[in-house]
């Protein structure tokens, strides 16, 4: 892929960390991107070389996260998150289970509030007012380890629901959307199915149509083939994968590095509600920093 | 009436055969309602028609239980305390007052609150209703609670709001799972409804008292009238368990 040419790169990989310029003259900055060098982050202004690939459009600052910090009670499940997404860049998250991996995309479409620090989802800052909350939920797709589709309508219902409700579309041009969706992710024959009646792969597509349908800027995947049969693991792979290259501004946690490998302009490792680690696929894999991002590699990799 | 499964007309048909044995001894008077005598065929009659104000008395009131049910539901499962304190009273002050007390209240003392006049049907629907929506609304608590939370997340995540969520995601799938629950609260509610008789309602419960008091014969006009009931309690079950039927296979397929 043209995207991880750039990232051979070695001269850019840093460019393309997930960090929010204001933090690019700490040193903070760099500890918590997981880098012993002391090296920090170049200005903002040259970042756009790397997201050149992408297009024009590309390279604007998309999903912003700084200091986020969340807690379940006493229990602090995220730590400080800093991340910064641009449009087309493509993120896959990972980590021990526990690690805060959910809760951290959960907050970028407001499943879950964070009680400090800042997201800002397209430049919407995300608090309690209801309105922009429905203003970045209609930018954001997400797609769920369990499905969650609507057992009680069929594959094309339930795409149809959110343009019909949400988005005041006519039943028709709905139809026609959500039928050009399932054609995307290869199953149209399945449209008057009750989920139900589906496997977990053509279910799991079904799902990701549906968030498709919404037409967001940016998909949200959390561990979507943890619940799926091996066989059908692939199949919803290769949907996210033609996804991605459609130019989809994703983040992903997944554990299948294959498809990270294949995809991830970068790769964010998470453990202990912290991001331990940030790098392109190349530096993850080749040659992680901290040792419990190398830990789990190992574990993961088996070797 | 394709609902009616040979269940349904057995179990009726061999209480009806039960009934009728014991009745050819001595002590019985089938005259008073036999359709074969003019006056027994009138009486029969007079019975029958209450099966009207029975039916219509009934599903008014659980139609109006089940909304105020469901209006008293929702703010108990809001995450806001008084919402939910408004829910616990309404339910546990409702839950406590006999559902004959009610009526009496409503028909007699609710007029001398103000200038209020209410007729017997409908005092007898707001009495029933209101002591059966407390218990509608337990029924739709649990229903809805029973619905997993990645609905809700997913009905948010394709910006579905409050309303639309609860209509077209939550409710179809919960009002699915409660209708056993519903059914069993139609049956109550039509057993219940006979205590209207006492304010005057002339349903099938007071046609029978009033007859009893002109005709003497109470033996076979209240065994007319467990027959009634009977009867029309067995249709209902066996409609809604053809509901319940319908709606699994809408997902089957
Ligand atoms: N609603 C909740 N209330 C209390 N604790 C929670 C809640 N949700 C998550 N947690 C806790 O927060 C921590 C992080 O959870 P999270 O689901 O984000 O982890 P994860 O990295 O996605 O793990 P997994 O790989 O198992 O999905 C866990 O320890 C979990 O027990
Ligand atoms: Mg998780």
């Amino acid at each position: 892929m043209i995207l991880n040419g750039v990232n051979k790169n070695n001269a850019n990989h840093y460019h393309r960390l997930g960090h929010l310029p204001r933090f690019a003259d700490s040193g903070n900055a760099a500890r918590r991107a997981g880098r012993s060098d002391g090296r920090t982050a170049p200005p903002m202004r040259e970042k756009a070389i790397v997201t050149q690939v992408d297009g024009a459009a590309a390279g604007a600052p998309i999903i912003e996260m700084s200091g986020v910090c969340k807690w379940f009670g006493e229990f602090q499940v995220l730590k400080d998150i800093d991340l910064l997404v641009r449009t087309g860049e493509k993120f896959v998250v990972c980590g021990p289970s526990g690690s805060g991996k959910s809760t951290m995309i959960r907050c970028i479409n407001r499943l879950e509030t964070h009680q400090q620090g800042r997201i800002v989802v397209d430049g919407t800052e995300l608090t309690d007012d209801a309105r922009d909350i429905s203003a970045v939920r209609s930018e954001v797709g997400m797609v769920f380890q369990q499905f969650n589709l609507f057992p009680h309508l069929t594959a094309i219902e339930n795409l149809m629901l959110g343009p019909v409700r949400a988005r005041k579309m006519s039943r028709k041009d709905a139809r026609e959307r959500a039928e050009f969706y399932l054609e995307r992710v290869h199953i149209p024959e399945q449209a008057d199915k009750y989920p139900g009646q589906l496997s977990g792969g053509q279910q799991q597509r079904v799902a990701i149509a549906r968030s498709l349908c919404m037409e967001p800027r940016i998909m949200l995947f959390d561990e979507p083939t943890s619940a799926l049969d091996p066989e059908m693991i692939s199949e919803v792979l290769d949907v996210m994968t033609e996804l991605a290259e459609s130019g989809m501004t994703m983040i992903c946690v997944t554990h299948e590095m294959g498809f990270a490998r294949r995809v991830a302009d970068t790769m964010v490792f998470m453990d202990a509600g912290e991001i331990v680690e940030t790098a392109d696929p190349e530096t993850f894999f080749g040659s992680p920093r901290s040792d419990r991002c190398k830990r789990f590699l190992q574990q993961i990799l088996g070797h | 009436m394709a609902f009616l499964k040979p269940g349904a007309v057995r179990i009726a048909a061999v209480c009806m055969l039960a009934l009728l044995v014991t009745g050819c001894s001595a002590n019985w008077g089938w005259y008073v309602v036999s359709p074969t005598t003019k006056t027994g065929m009138s009486n029969l009659l007079f019975l029958l028609g209450g099966l009207r104000y029975t039916l219509l008395l009934s599903f008014t009131a659980i139609l109006i239980s089940i909304v105020l049910g469901l209006l008293v539901a929702l703010p108990g499962l809001s995450d806001n305390r008084y919402l939910k304190l408004f829910n616990r009273t309404y339910v546990e002050f409702i839950r406590a007052i006999p559902i004959l007390v009610m009526i009496l209240w409503v028909y007699y003392g609710l007029p001398q609150l103000g200038d209020i006049k209410i007729g017997v049907f409908w005092a007898g629907v707001i009495a029933l209703a209101l002591s059966d929506s407390a218990f509608q609304a337990e029924i739709f608590r649990a229903g809805i609670q029973s619905i997993h939370r990645g609905q809700y997340e997913a009905a948010q995540s394709v910006s579905l709001n409050y309303v639309d969520t609860m209509r077209f995601v939550i409710l179809p799938q919960a009002i699915k799972r409660i209708l056993p629950a519903l059914g069993n609260q139609l049956v109550y509610m039509l057993k219940m409804s006979s205590l209207v008789s006492v304010i005057g309602m002339q349903e099938l419960t007071r046609r029978a008292n009033e007859l009893v008091v002109t005709e003497y014969r109470s033996l076979e006009i209240y065994t007319i009238l467990v027959l009634e009931y009977l009867v029309l309690i067995l249709i209902v079950s066996a409609g809604v368990r053809w509901l319940e039927r319908r709606m699994r296979a809408d997902e089957r397929g």
